[in-house]
């Protein structure tokens, strides 16, 4: 299979890299996929006290496009509010990394992983605010 | 470290053609290029002597009859030949017919081509060693079995089937036994006149021949009857008609003679070399090895890499040539169905890799395998969150997944 | 065989060019992959074949897509017959009466299993009778088969009117033209046949490969199954250099055409005049042949004893097809011309290529008119 040169790019030097203090109550995580489909996305992002993203990390069992549809979005989210990362959406990484048809469901998955950090992290600070 | 990249290690897929087999090919392919067929003329006569050469070479290789072999196009037209012709000659005495799942495809087309029109098949399940119960395969036999087709050495697994012992129940229910032994030659010691195999299938390009070339020896006592699969001027007793290739014929009888000559040798540096990457790789943690490692074949290492994804595994790896436990298909991955015949996960079947070694791998090749392979897997298990998982201890068949 | 020995036997096998070993050498030697493996080893082999199908497609007019590779004619042929018969159930299948017999039995095979199969029958000129084919057809019809050249008489068989009627009557057409390739002009499109034969050996290629040509819209079910290759219709590993060998001598054939054709056709000529001249019956003539082809019998002469001692002079030549040598049956095609079983059973056929040169046409014509008087004198003292 023929990788476009910006996802070779994200594959060989993955951005991001890593994991952030889960239990944080800055820190949203994000984990989608199943190891038997073949994809699994960790995705957590940490935000200051103006809600906006200020570190992004992840980690990804997948394949290349996986790897770099996680690596990119991980660029992108840092500098954005948690509404305006929600907005990301799935044709933009897709179209970014000039993704084949049969790996649009990578920037699905990535979408999806990028949707849940951000609820994680909302549902965190909407039990802080309650406590 | 100055080895040559990509290295290959895909012995089981092809083998690259000897230099000693490639120059006594030439001289078919130049001046004596006539027709084996045409007995009118020289050109014809120095054409059928040199395939009657090889016929031998072939013949001696796994001691048989020469008479007993008969050219094909390759090993995939030698199993259909064998499968399709032996269960069409006897299917007055029953239509059943026993394999088993971990078969090549060109076994396993045909038998399913057979259930279409009109037969039975047992595809038996082997053990997770990749190993062949015989109660099982006693308990499959039926009254109307008149096949039976077993491979002697696994092209993924490379594990070695007690032909003999599977051969003896055959001869005692009366079913014909065909044996597919294109990853077997020079790599085993085959002996047709003690063997009870009544049909077994060669391939040149897995030992160091040309492709497009192959044999499949048909036992003259007692007599295997055979219905032809391709019809036409009457070639090779009537079995096999169309134009037989001389250079092909003379290349593969060559490969086989010195397979026959170096196997010994080849077979014990093939085996250190095996132990080396071995070891090498057992160095890096959650490791499986697919098959039996005892009753296997020293040129085939089958190893799983636990906690990485198949694909991303293939293009960190792409500095030597090897092949995946996934076949690509246009959409998605598929692993291998020998793995998960075995009982292997979609995911270890998925992060696998054979190695297969051969004639010309050193051991600078090994060692640059092993060293790429502890770092490339040591990369992407630090991109895993499985492996992470793994680290903290989390079970990962415990872990409620997210539908996608 | 010695270095005097002068070949015309091009229509039982052509030596390989050497442009074209050429080309094939490395696909030999370190270009080794396997095309199925996704590795750069089985990538260069894969476009290799690719490139070798785009070549074979050129010679004769068709698509790419349209090329399955087979191990050679045999193979082919049986894989068209069996494979489009196969997939109408039972039905009949049409062949010529000088159908080669990788034709001719694969029909008789099925007819073994319960398909049916009529004969297409010829004038004595060796042409099939095309008015024949309207009353043989019916809607059980599920393939016609024709050779576009006889590969023992060389002459060419009407196919696109052939493949027009049977179009007419909704079947298929397939066409053998493994004899006719690189000696006169093949135009799969032109002949608008639904499958067409080609074998690599007949054309300096290397032997080992050939190529059904088809139609996409016709169904047809493989032969030989497991591993996928060629689309599913023809598994196993592909033979990378003998493809790649098929390929090269495909562009070289229609590079040459023209050129081969004004220096073979003379020769021809001249050959058949000295023929004539020792009295012997050349059949075909009067219709269009195959340049490089003749096909001809003495009157009172064994045609194997005269074969055999045309071989001890160092001439290469075959008495009927190479196949069927080994029999000393009359040929079936002047049979089926109605050429007296005598006649028949003495005929010789000289097959010319392009290395052939007219010292070599009087040399043969001299040792011939030995040859024939000094038999004529042997059975003259066993009479």
């Amino acid at each position: 299979m023929a990788y476009s040169d910006k996802v070779l790019d994200h594959y060989e030097n993955p951005r991001n890299v890593g994991t952030l203090d889960k239990n944080d109550p800055h820190v949203g995580t994000g984990m989608v996929g199943a190891p038997a489909c073949g994809d699994v996305m960790k995705l957590q992002i940490k935000v200051n006290d103006s809600g906006i993203i200020e570190d992004a990390k992840f980690k990804t069992y997948g394949c290349g496009s996986a790897i770099a549809s996680s690596s990119l979005v991980t660029e992108w989210l840092k500098g954005k509010s948690l509404d305006e990362a929600a907005q990301i959406k799935n044709s933009a990484i897709a179209e970014e990394l000039a993704l084949p048809p049969v790996k649009i469901h990578c920037s699905v998955l990535a979408e999806d992983a990028i949707k849940a950090a951000v609820a994680d992290l909302k549902a965190k600070q909407t039990d802080k605010e309650v406590a | 470290m100055t080895v040559k990249t990509p290295i290959y290690l895909d012995y089981s897929a092809t083998t690259p053609v000897d230099a000693r087999v490639a120059e006594k090919m030439i001289p078919y392919l130049t001046e004596h290029f006539g027709n084996p067929a045409s007995r009118s003329h020289s050109f014809g006569w120095v054409a059928e002597k040199a395939v009657e050469n090889a016929r031998e070479e072939v013949a001696k290789l796994v001691n048989a009859d020469p008479r007993e072999i008969i050219w094909t196009s390759g090993a995939t037209e030698s199993n259909n030949l064998a499968i399709k012709g032996a269960a069409h000659f006897y299917s007055g005495k029953g239509k059943h017919i026993i394999t088993v799942q971990t078969e090549h495809k060109a076994v396993i087309d045909p038998v399913r081509e057979l259930e279409r029109l009109g037969f039975e098949a047992t595809f038996l399940q082997p053990e997770p060693n990749g190993l062949l119960d015989l109660e099982k395969f006693k308990a499959a036999i039926r009254p109307d079995t008149v096949l039976a087709s077993v491979m002697l050495v696994n092209n993924e697994i490379g594990v070695i089937q007690d032909i003999e012992a599977i051969g003896n129940l055959c001869r005692e229910h009366g079913i014909i036994f065909h044996v597919d032994s294109a990853q077997a030659t020079g790599k085993v010691a085959i002996d047709l006149e003690k063997l009870p195999v009544d049909l077994m299938s060669f391939s040149a390009h897995k030992t160091y021949g040309p492709k497009g070339i192959g044999a499949l020896y048909v036992r003259r006592k007692p007599r295997v009857r055979l219905e032809a699969q391709m019809h036409g001027g009457g070639h090779e007793r009537g079995l096999r008609s169309g134009t037989l290739a001389t250079h092909q014929i003379v290349g593969m009888g060559e490969a086989f003679r010195i397979a026959r000559e170096e196997m010994e040798l080849e077979n014990a540096r093939i085996r250190r070399l095996r132990d080396r990457l071995l070891s090498g790789l057992q160095d890096i943690e959650e490791v499986y090895v697919n098959g039996d490692l005892k009753q296997r074949v020293p040129h085939n290492l089958n190893i799983s890499f636990n906690f990485v994804e198949g694909e991303s595994l293939i293009m960190a790896v792409k500095d030597i040539a090897v092949s995946s436990g996934s076949a690509c298909t246009s959409a998605s991955l598929e692993p291998s169905y020998v793995l998960r015949a075995l009982g292997r996960s979609d995911e270890l079947a998925h992060s696998s890799i054979r190695f297969s070694i051969g004639r010309f791998t050193t051991e600078e090749d090994i060692d640059y395998t092993v060293a790429l392979m502890k770092s490339k897997i040591g990369k992407l298990r630090e991109l895993s969150p499985l492996w992470e998982m793994h680290l903290e201890g989390i079970d990962l068949s415990k872990v409620e997944w997210a539908a996608h | 065989m010695n270095g005097t020995d002068i070949y015309f036997d091009h229509n039982a096998t052509t030596a390989l060019d050497a442009g074209v070993l050429e080309t094939m050498l490395p696909f030999m030697t370190q270009q080794h992959g396997n095309p199925t493996s996704r590795h750069s080893f089985g990538r260069h082999t894969r476009s290799a074949i690719e490139r070798a199908r785009e070549q074979v497609a050129d010679a004769v007019n068709a698509h790419p897509s349209q090329v399955i590779f087979t191990s050679g004619g045999t193979e082919t042929n049986n894989l068209a017959i069996t494979g489009i018969a196969s997939c109408y159930g039972v039905s009949q299948i049409v062949t010529s009466a000088i159908e080669h017999p990788c034709v001719h039995r694969p029909a008789l095979a099925m007819k073994q299993r319960g398909w049916k199969h009529a004969l297409l029958g010829v004038d004595q000129n060796g042409t099939v009778k095309t008015a024949l084919l309207n009353t043989l057809l019916n809607t059980e019809t599920s393939v016609v088969s024709v050779m576009l050249a006889n590969n023992e008489t060389g002459v060419i068989q009407p196919v696109t009117e052939l493949a027009e009627i049977a179009r007419r009557h909704g079947t298929t057409l397939h066409t053998d033209a493994v004899q006719a390739l690189g000696k006169v002009r093949v135009d799969f499109a032109e002949l608008n046949v639904h499958a067409m034969t080609l074998s690599s050996h007949k054309i300096n290629g290397p032997q080992g490969a050939g190529a059904l040509i088809l139609d996409k819209r016709i169904d047809i079910q493989p032969i030989i199954h497991g591993g996928g290759q060629e689309r599913g219709l023809r598994s196993g590993t592909e033979n990378v250099a003998a493809i790649v060998g098929f390929g090269a001598a495909c562009e070289l054939i229609q590079a040459r055409l023209s050129q081969q054709d004004a220096h073979i056709r003379p020769l021809r000529e001249h050959l058949e005049n000295g023929l004539n001249r020792l009295g012997a019956v050349v059949f075909g003539t009067s219709i269009e042949r195959l340049p490089n082809t003749s096909f001809f019998a003495f009157n009172e002469i064994d045609g194997e004893t005269l074969v055999m001692a045309l071989d001890r002079k160092g001439f290469a030549v075959a008495s009927g097809s190479a196949c069927s040598s080994d029999s000393s049956e009359p040929s079936s095609v002047l049979l089926a011309m109605g050429v007296e079983p005598d006649l028949a059973k003495g005929a010789i056929r000289v097959s010319l290529g392009i290395d052939n040169s007219r010292e070599q046409i009087d040399a043969f014509l001299a040792v011939l008119e030995q040859e024939i008087t000094r038999l004529r004198q042997l059975t003259a003292i066993a009479v």
